[in-house]
């Protein structure tokens, strides 16, 4: 019973987690928010240029994006992060000083920019053509008919990708702790693994977990909810046809996410 | 039938404008598809284009409102090359309707018909709100504006798809086969607000399976076989009397 007792003390001493648990709170959930947030925003606005670029009928926007793609999701995070904010730190150091999250912010965001991009494109490539089609036959351009038509459908149906893109991207931002942080820079991860160091208890750690499990598994259950919403949705919010066989084809807007329309 | 006979046997506001090519050649690769068609659809007038699949009816369509760009040839609104305008003007001035109704199902239906009259005429969105209801009106489905293109039927969708093209006011319409993918029993209503289109004197060029359509609606019937109109002429004479071999296989299948 005393090793069980060792086990269970060495994972859930609470009174270790309540000696961590100020500093997680004022220090590495906020740090953790603040990384994912602004690497999420950055990274979605930049795959949105790159999927668009990738989608390109023009072949000097269509590699970059590829080669680009190519590099940030096929090097592993951990190299990315350690290139970017080891490497580039002494032009950091000039701009916003001893700060590693401007360029942790920035090797995530990078990284996350090459998932994202290939999440979208998938969904504007899974829009029937006609869409845009149609949109140009009423006199829209090309980039305006992809604006209004194209881009918000392909986006619709990749968002249980795309959250599921976030909730990885959450997980990832643990990684900046390569760059070395101050105390106050510290994130969820490193409070934690600071603490389990220091006392050779891991509960602090274990608590970290709770607080990312924290985040992530309600956005797991928004990304099935978005899911469900885009499968059944839509269908609910119009009074029913009277013709016969009315609403028998399905809205491409009610298709599985990135499926591939079949035409 | 004269375009001045037709304007004063329905006594209403005609289109003015009339559509033609001149030997139009497009090629995909290898793949001859137009190889010279010529076509001319006086104003206010209706021509039928009929022919087998992957004859070129649909590539013609597009090349008149230059979705598709001719590798020769001209194309012609109203007497005048449109070759040199503007691509985004042209289509404004030259509605076309699909297959598959391509209408946008992310919008409602009131939505779908504002979108170009606020983004591109200029409208406010109170004047293209009400010019929307007004073309939902005459295609019987002012009903249903607010309602996503989903919870429509084929035929519905395909009159809104209608209606959107007109609301823009074009001065010629274009049929892609506007009927060839709604169940048989929904056909009928699309093609009575076509005819009703035509007999309201719009220019109206009409790739079509339905034969009685042509036969009873247009002045003019188009055979398109290989990338070339093989047989044009009344649709009298061309279902009746067709002159060459290959006509006459076509209309033994499908009639």
């Amino acid at each position: 019973m005393d090793a069980l007792n060792t086990v269970w003390d060495t994972f859930f001493d609470l009174d270790a987690m309540r000696a961590a648990l100020p500093d997680m709170l004022r220090v590495g959930l906020p740090n953790t928010l603040i990384l994912a947030l602004f690497s999420a925003l950055i990274g979605t606005v930049l795959g949105m240029v790159l999927a668009v670029c990738g989608l390109s009928q023009r072949r000097w926007l269509r590699w970059p994006a590829r080669l680009w793609t190519d590099v940030f999701r096929g090097l592993p995070a951990a190299v990315t992060i350690l290139l970017i904010g080891v490497g580039l730190a002494p032009l950091g150091l000039g701009i916003w000083g001893p700060n590693p999250y401007p360029l942790g912010i920035l090797a995530l965001s990078l990284i996350a920019s090459a998932y994202i991009g290939e999440i979208f494109r998938s969904g504007i490539q899974s829009v029937d053509t006609g869409q845009l089609e149609a949109a140009r036959a009423l006199g829209f351009s090309r980039p305006s008919g992809m604006r209004l038509v194209v881009i918000p459908q392909g986006v619709r149906r990749v968002l249980p990708a795309l959250v599921n893109q976030f909730i990885a991207l959450i997980k990832e931002s643990s990684l900046v702790y390569f760059l070395g942080l101050l105390a106050s820079q510290r994130d969820l991860f490193r409070i934690g693994q600071d603490a389990a160091a220091n006392t050779g208890n891991q509960s602090a750690l274990v608590l970290a977990g709770l607080f990312y499990l924290l985040i992530t598994v309600p956005l797991t259950h928004v990304v099935n909810a978005i899911d469900r919403r885009l499968r059944e949705g839509r269908r609910a919010d119009g009074a029913a046809a009277e013709e016969p066989g009315a609403a028998t084809d399905p809205a491409p807007s009610t298709q599985l996410a990135i499926s591939q329309e079949p035409r | 039938m004269t375009q001045q006979t037709r304007a004063r046997r329905t006594g209403s506001p005609t289109s003015g404008v009339g559509v033609a090519t001149r030997d139009v050649h497009l090629s995909f690769g290898s793949n001859h598809v137009l190889r010279g068609v010529d076509l001319d659809v006086p104003a206010a007038s209706t021509a039928c284009v009929i022919g087998p699949s992957g004859s070129g009816k649909s590539t013609l369509l597009r090349v008149v409102n230059r979705l598709l760009e001719p590798d020769s040839g001209d194309v012609l609104l109203d007497g005048r090359s449109v070759l040199g305008d503007d691509p985004d003007v042209l289509r404004q001035r030259v509605g076309m309707v699909f297959q598959h109704f391509n209408l946008f199902p992310h919008k409602t239906v009131r939505a779908n018909i504002t979108l170009g009259l606020t983004r591109l005429k200029g409208l406010s969105k109170d004047e293209a709100s009400e010019r929307a209801l007004v073309h939902l009106d005459r295609v019987g489905l002012a009903h249903k504006a607010d309602v996503r293109p989903g919870n429509l039927s084929g035929g519905q969708q395909q009159r809104v798809a209608i209606a959107r093209a007109l609301a823009m006011e074009p001065e010629v319409m274009l049929f892609d086969e506007a009927t060839s993918a709604l169940d048989p029993e929904l056909v009928k209503g699309v093609l009575a607000t076509m005819a009703d289109l035509a007999s309201e004197g719009m220019t109206m060029l009409v790739v079509t399976h339905e034969m009685g359509f042509a036969r009873s609606v247009a002045q003019q019937v188009l055979f398109m076989d290989h990338g070339r109109v093989v047989e044009a002429g009344e649709p009298g004479a061309v279902f009746e009397a067709p002159r060459t071999e290959r006509l006459q296989r076509f209309l033994s299948q499908v009639l």
